[in-house]
């Protein structure tokens, strides 16, 4: 089994342990992992931003990197799920179909293609899980509040695997951060209240750490977390499933 | 006009009331959530719902007129509007027959859009809502903020302090059962003296030519029975085919809606009661405009419960009002542009694209969806943001070519690591007001890659 590792563009810059962590943590399950060092972007950011055909070039960059592999894997649901829902406007190669089809967000690709939810991994904190959107209602890696039926996640049936960690109930369990890309920036007001009711939630149910499936969310109540000087820290679920004894 | 960043910017000013009005709307999306759980085969309802709307809208023209003929049969007298001032012009006309001077109306969102209560005003016609929330923003001279709860931005203390000023109300300190009991004799009066009576439309049957009228308060009934005139504005989408579809949608509504398993009244209304006269008048108003564009069609599935706006954590930290459209939130963000897209153009980017509308639509309208293919029609037709789009262009540049991305990335990490904190701020001004930049550690991924497995 081939596996490509797609590391998304604000993730190689910022926050390297994660990409690191990603890594080793695909490592130890015996797969031989290559990160193509052409990458860039999914271009998700331009498309969000109502440019999707000034992102055609990229998109197209991606496929190029990535069609090769038997499966590509990342730590962003974000960047899969656009992958996968908005790279219809290009041609659909092979190639093209090839990679949305093969594009992994790292839980969902532990779980569903490697079969394996326990990694020894030790994390003796009380863990808050924000359940980023896209990860959730785009890739279903759980079931959203809003769907009527049986409950289950992929995420919280890790975490439920790591020792020591005790995960909190929070009153929300699946509210928007209000990252949103550039939503951030040009909503401002509304962006940042969003990221501080997510913080509060945690915060009032003592969670230590708050984990997700995206770092862009976590970036996002990181930045506020600081300006605020909370105590409250930020991990992403490869870090804590990475940690051991 | 001030676009929705701006308006939301001035609504957060006041952190205590959105927190307030966050909560009031979350509340909402929790008794939707339970009552929606106690029934069997929900997102099946849901499947079904929206495929019955997307085979009505298929085949609109046919229900249309199987509808009105079938209307006519029953005694009803039936318009068609091209537009709102069409509409407004056959309201008038009809009312003036009659020589009707006082008019109560029930909910409706389509006269709303029309500006009715406006033009009928304009005319010397006392028109009053009867919803008791419709009947508050009209005293405040003020839109409804919401669809279902016209009044939901307002406190206790507030409405208190306005039928004070206009029913010279004592103060109470906002005692809602004071209040209520104030309202109802207000509009009992209203009732008493109406010469007729405007009624919304939630569903009209195909099948049968009936329409179906659901509120709580029971006031589009007591408004039709105290009166001798009806007149029902519909928009050409309120069509379902078949009476045996009507309890698909009754069930899904007032659960999406409220979080009640019904609505306490939902009136059929067939033929005018001997000497009693009853107008259907069918809107279009762009609808049909809309219903061909593919990609947008399915927000014509609407049957405007509201529950896209409950659960919107945009919607609910920025008030109905931030929109400035006839429908607010997510459902509005992707029908508005279709009326107006300069108007409108800020609404679709007022979503983190968080899906939740889409999720909770009872009949499943891909809102987020839709959101993100209007953002595409704006930036194209209505390029008012040079420096963005610029920006923009750069970044496409930059994602395009892997030397260009890792010089910039390079260029990027150097300048937030080296540049004085003002500097780099002042660049990404937008984010560092409230929130402090990444830490930029000291390798990219990429670097450290390099060195430690090729």
């Amino acid at each position: 089994m081939t596996v490509g590792l797609f590391i998304p563009c604000y993730v190689n810059q910022f926050y390297p342990d994660v990409a690191i962590a990603s890594l080793e943590l695909l490592e130890k399950q015996g797969l031989k992992i290559e990160y193509p060092l052409n990458q860039t972007c999914c271009g998700q950011p331009i498309a969000n931003s109502g440019f999707e055909k000034s992102a055609i070039e990229t998109y197209n960059l991606f496929v190029k990197n990535f069609h090769r592999f038997d499966y590509i894997v990342s730590p962003s649901g974000s960047c899969v799920h656009h992958v996968k829902e908005y790279f219809d406007i290009i041609e659909q190669t092979d190639e093209v179909a090839h990679v949305r089809s093969r594009i992994y967000e790292i839980s969902e690709f532990l779980v569903k293609i490697l079969k394996k939810e326990n990694f020894n991994s030790y994390f003796p904190h009380r863990v808050g899980l924000h359940q980023s959107c896209h990860g959730l209602r785009g890739l279903n890696l759980g079931k959203p509040s809003e769907i009527i039926g049986e409950e289950y996640s992929i995420t919280k049936k890790l975490l439920n695997n790591v020792k020591g960690i005790e995960l909190v109930d929070l009153d929300r369990e699946d509210e928007c951060c209000g990252f949103g890309g550039t939503f951030a920036v040009t909503e401002e007001a509304v962006s940042v209240k969003m990221g501080v009711d997510r913080i509060n939630d945690h915060i009032n149910h003592n969670a230590e750490v708050i984990t997700a499936t995206d770092m862009s969310c976590l970036m996002h109540l990181e930045g506020i977390i600081r300006k605020r000087k909370l105590s409250v820290k930020i991990k992403h679920l490869v870090e804590i499933l990475n940690s051991t004894n | 006009m001030i676009d929705h960043p701006q308006a939301a910017e001035i609504f957060n000013e006041d952190e205590e009331r959105v927190n307030w009005h966050d909560k009031s709307l979350w509340v909402v999306r929790q008794k939707r959530d339970k009552v929606a759980s106690n029934v069997k085969g929900w997102e099946e309802l849901r499947e079904l719902a929206s495929g019955i709307k997307a085979h009505t809208l298929s085949k609109l023209d046919e229900y249309l007129i199987r509808f009105e003929s079938q209307a006519i049969k029953n005694g009803a007298k039936v318009h068609w509007a091209a537009d709102a001032e069409e509409h407004n012009k056959i309201v008038f006309k009809i009312l003036n027959e009659h020589n009707a001077k006082n008019v109560v109306k029930s909910k409706s969102m389509l006269t709303e859009e029309c500006g009715l209560n406006h033009y009928l005003e304009k005319k010397g016609i006392d028109i009053v809502d009867t919803d008791l929330g419709e009947r508050i923003v009209q005293l405040a001279k003020e839109p409804p903020s919401h669809i279902v709860m016209p009044a939901i931005h307002k406190k206790r203390e507030e409405i208190d302090e306005l039928f004070h000023q206009h029913l010279n109300t004592e103060l109470s300190g906002g005692d809602e059962v004071y209040l209520t009991r104030e309202a109802r004799k207000h509009l009992r009066q209203k009732f008493l003296n109406a010469d007729a009576a405007i009624t919304g439309v939630n569903f009209a049957v195909a099948e049968t030519g009936t329409i179906v009228v659901c509120t709580n308060e029971g006031n589009a009934d007591m408004g039709v029975h105290s009166t001798k005139l009806h007149i029902a504005s519909m928009g050409i989408e309120k069509i379902i085919p078949k009476q045996e579809h009507l309890g698909i949608f009754l069930r899904l509504l007032a659960r999406s809606a409220t979080g009640q398993p019904i609505t306490a009244y939902t009136s059929h209304f067939r033929s005018p009661k001997q000497g009693n006269e009853f107008h259907i008048i069918i809107v279009d108003n762009g609808r049909s405009k809309h219903l061909g564009r593919s990609e947008f069609r399915s927000s014509l599935h609407c049957i405007r419960c509201g529950a896209c706006m409950n659960t919107c954590p945009v919607y609910r930290r920025s008030g109905g009002h931030s929109y400035n459209a006839t429908i607010p939130g997510p459902i509005g963000s992707i029908l508005s542009p279709g009326f107006d897209l300069n108007k409108y153009s800020s609404l679709p980017f007022a979503s983190s694209l968080c899906g939740s509308c889409t999720d909770v639509c009872p009949v499943k309208i891909d809102i987020h969806a839709q959101l993100y293919k209007w953002r595409q029609v704006i930036k194209e037709k209505v390029h008012k943001d040079r420096i963005k789009n610029f920006v923009i262009f750069i970044s496409s540049r930059i994602f395009a070519h892997p030397s260009v991305f890792k010089l910039s990335s390079k260029i990027g990490n150097l300048s937030l690591r080296h540049l004085p904190q003002t500097i780099t701020n002042s660049l990404v001004k937008g984010w560092t007001k409230h929130r402090m930049l990444p830490e930029v550690p000291e390798n990219t991924f990429t670097e450290w890659y390099k060195e430690n497995r090729k």
